[in-house]
């Protein structure tokens, strides 16, 4: 007997939300076993999980912030991801949003109320550097025919470590050199007054504190959705991704394209680095323990392939996410094993991975009989 | 004399450079078979892990407590691997996603972390690590006493790895197959090669490699336990494949150029010479290389010529082949 898997003629809508639930589902009870088999209560400790991430009073806070950042890199990995451009370096690009932000903030901002004008300025440079930096690995696949896979991977670290050097190993326009508190801590210089980012109080029990990045995201995410499906561009890039020689022969610029929508993916991560400037840090955040440890562009690969490269649904991964994320922050401590929140993400993925093969395919278990009737010549050469 | 500059740099290079080498190894023969493994941080971490608390738990002969570590970690990064290999190859899941999802899944925010805090591992230095493999009179040599007989068992082993799968894969039939199903699968198969078998046996060992990457951290280089030791190296790893043209000797020298490069900041700090933005460069020049290299390789036919696998990253279908 042997399992093999073959192509579905038809793929059943039904099976593309299943397989996520299912997914998440099924995660959680390996990952109970997993704790069982480590002397852990599995539900008391699921319990604390989600009173952490969703339940507790200002823990929709806390998610919120996590979950903004895995918004705009999934948003930037679906947006790639779908066109089979895959750029993996959303990471990098975040930083130079961050980068790029923050000097446009400590540059225009001033006293005052948070500026409109000021805030709008953050994130065109927040998208400008994003798409800058993706526009590296896009220039060099375009005419290089190099792979963007490793070229984005490999940058991601180069802007890693620009960032830890702008503010921990030089004089900077982005450190802080002033005060007590420089010479003790390198930190990134405080952004002006105004031009901190507002964010909106939901006054429901308690009060939810909605980050201005987190409306952004979700304008972005529509954004994407009218280009990708209401547009001839978004159409171009369709074709493209299915088939590259039909695009080319029915006139797409191939190049152009595909550095379209890096750019786009990177425009959008870097939106997300501005985000983190404007909404949380206030400040360039250079610290290889601080931003660097966080991952989200990594992260936003997963949340983008849990939604399926669709803008909407990558919103609502990002938040669930995001409420893991940030439950596994809250309970940093003696009585909640830690990387259990790792363990249970990468468990929802490999899980989902396999998942969408069923989307695809129809799985099929082979009698080793039957294989040697389909070919004959096998039998002949022994 | 052995205080010089250079003499320092690359017997720090040869130390460094080892997990790397043995990273890269484990990579090199997943690529080989046309399977792209991005979860090289996250194998190296539960290799890490495991082999620390082998040999806080075996106790007696240190070599034997050492050898059986080692052991435990080739074995937890083959079973990470094998966890890949079932998705893309069975499953035929993206590569790239998967990877990733495997560096999550057990990297330092995953298993390796809960790993580690559950065996409550980072309370304590390491019972047994590896020392310096030969007598001190023969370390004090000029030159070549630091660089080649200042190191531990583990270079040693990593330079034995790099001649058996070099050649494994150049001068053995099965090593032959391997290149065959990396770069043609429809012709392997056609030949009667099990394509899905190597890729699976390949992904595997190049876990194991990874496995044994990780403990080179946690048992010789800083002999300790702390959440995400090996700092990237997994990435590095990767990068230093394409960097040595998917070859394993050039790997060799790969690593130890990429190696010293991470001793070179600190030692010039030491010495008080000033190369401009040193943390800056020193750190950013294997990712920089690895690029100008994918550049390179991707140049018009010289990608077969250089020996990046023609079907890498793409899963096999015969149907569809």
């Amino acid at each position: 007997m042997r399992f093999t898997v073959e192509r579905r003629l038809e793929q059943p809508r039904w099976l593309s939300v299943a397989v996520p639930v299912a997914s998440v589902v099924f995660a959680f009870l390996v990952a109970a076993l997993v704790l069982v088999a480590t002397g852990h209560n599995p539900i008391s400790t699921y319990r604390q999980l989600f009173d952490a991430a969703f339940i507790s009073s200002g823990s929709l806070d806390q998610t919120l912030i996590s979950a903004t950042p895995l918004a705009f890199t999934g948003l930037a990995a679906a947006a790639a991801f779908r066109m089979r451009v895959f750029n993996i370096g959303a990471e990098g690009q975040l930083y130079l949003g961050a980068i790029f932000a923050a000097a446009a903030g400590l540059y225009f901002g001033g006293r005052g109320h948070a500026s409109p004008w000021v805030i709008a300025l953050m994130v065109v440079a927040g998208a400008a550097g994003g798409a800058a930096w993706a526009a590296i690995p896009g220039v060099l696949r375009a005419f290089f025919r190099t792979s963007e896979i490793l070229t984005s991977l490999m940058l991601n670290y180069v802007a890693g470590y620009l960032l830890t050097y702008l503010i921990f190993y030089s004089e900077s326009y982005w450190r802080q050199t002033k005060g007590f508190n420089a010479t003790v801590f390198p930190t990134g210089k405080p952004l002006p007054a105004n031009a901190v980012w507002s964010a909106w109080v939901l006054n429901t029990q308690g009060g939810i504190t909605v980050p201005l990045g987190a409306g952004i995201a979700v304008l972005t995410a529509i954004v994407l959705w009218v280009l990708y499906r209401r547009t001839r561009f978004g159409f171009e890039v369709q074709v493209l991704g299915d088939s590259e020689g039909a695009a080319r022969y029915a006139g797409v610029r191939t190049r152009r394209k595909i550095l379209a929508v890096m750019a786009i993916s990177g425009a959008i991560a870097g939106i997300g680095g501005a985000s983190q400037v404007g909404d949380f840090a206030h400040a360039l955040d250079g610290d290889p323990n601080g931003l660097q440890k966080q991952g989200y562009g990594y992260s936003g690969i997963v949340v983008a392939a849990l939604g399926r490269y669709n803008p909407f649904a990558v919103l609502l991964i990002a938040f669930l996410i995001g409420g893991l994320d940030n439950a596994g922050n809250t309970l940093q401590g003696a009585s909640f094993p830690s990387g259990l929140v790792g363990v249970i993400q990468g468990i929802i993925l490999f899980c989902a991975l396999g998942g969408e093969v069923l989307v695809r395919h129809r799985p099929r278990l082979l009698r080793r009989a039957s294989v040697g009737e389909a070919t004959p010549l096998s039998g002949a050469v022994q | 004399m052995n205080n010089a500059l250079l003499v320092v740099l690359i017997a720090s290079g040869v130390a460094y450079g080892t997990p790397l080498l043995f990273g890269a190894l484990g990579e090199l023969l997943a690529e080989r078979s046309g399977v792209l493994n991005l979860g090289v941080e996250g194998m190296m971490l539960v290799g890490a892990v495991m082999g620390f608390w082998t040999v806080q738990k075996v106790h007696g002969n240190a070599a034997i407590a050492l050898i059986v570590a080692i052991l435990v970690a080739a074995l937890a990064g083959a079973l990470m691997a094998s966890i890949h290999a079932f998705l893309v190859v069975t499953l035929r899941a993206s590569q790239i996603v998967s990877g990733l999802a495997l560096t999550i899944f057990a990297g330092a925010a995953g298993l390796s972390s809960y790993l580690g805090s559950d065996l409550n591992l980072a309370a304590n230095p390491a019972a047994h690590t590896f020392h310096p493999f030969f007598p001190s009179e023969m370390q004090n040599w000029p030159i070549v006493g630091p660089i080649v007989f200042g190191q531990s068992a583990l270079v040693y082993l990593s330079w034995l790895c790099v001649i058996v799968v070099a050649y494994y894969l150049t001068r053995t039939r099965p090593g032959l197959s391997v290149r065959a199903v990396g770069e043609a699968p429809g012709a392997a198969d056609a030949m009667g090669i099990d394509v899905a078998r190597y890729r699976y046996l390949h992904t595997i060992a190049g876990g194991a490699f990874a496995g044994v990457a990780g403990a080179t951290f946690t048992l010789s280089i800083t002999p300790q336990w702390v959440d995400g030791i090996t700092e990237g190296a997994g990435w590095i790893a990767i990068a230093l494949v394409i960097f040595a043209f998917w070859r394993p000797e050039l790997c060799l020298l790969g690593a130890y150029f990429f190696g010293a490069l991470q001793a070179l900041q600190p030692e010039l700090q030491a010495r008080n010479i000033s190369l401009g933005p040193t943390e800056l460069w020193t750190n950013a020049a294997p990712y920089v290389a690895t690029v100008v290299v994918l550049v390179l390789v991707s140049w018009r036919g010289a990608a077969r010529r250089l020996g990046a696998p023609a079907a890498l990253g793409v899963p096999y279908v015969r149907e569809e082949a």
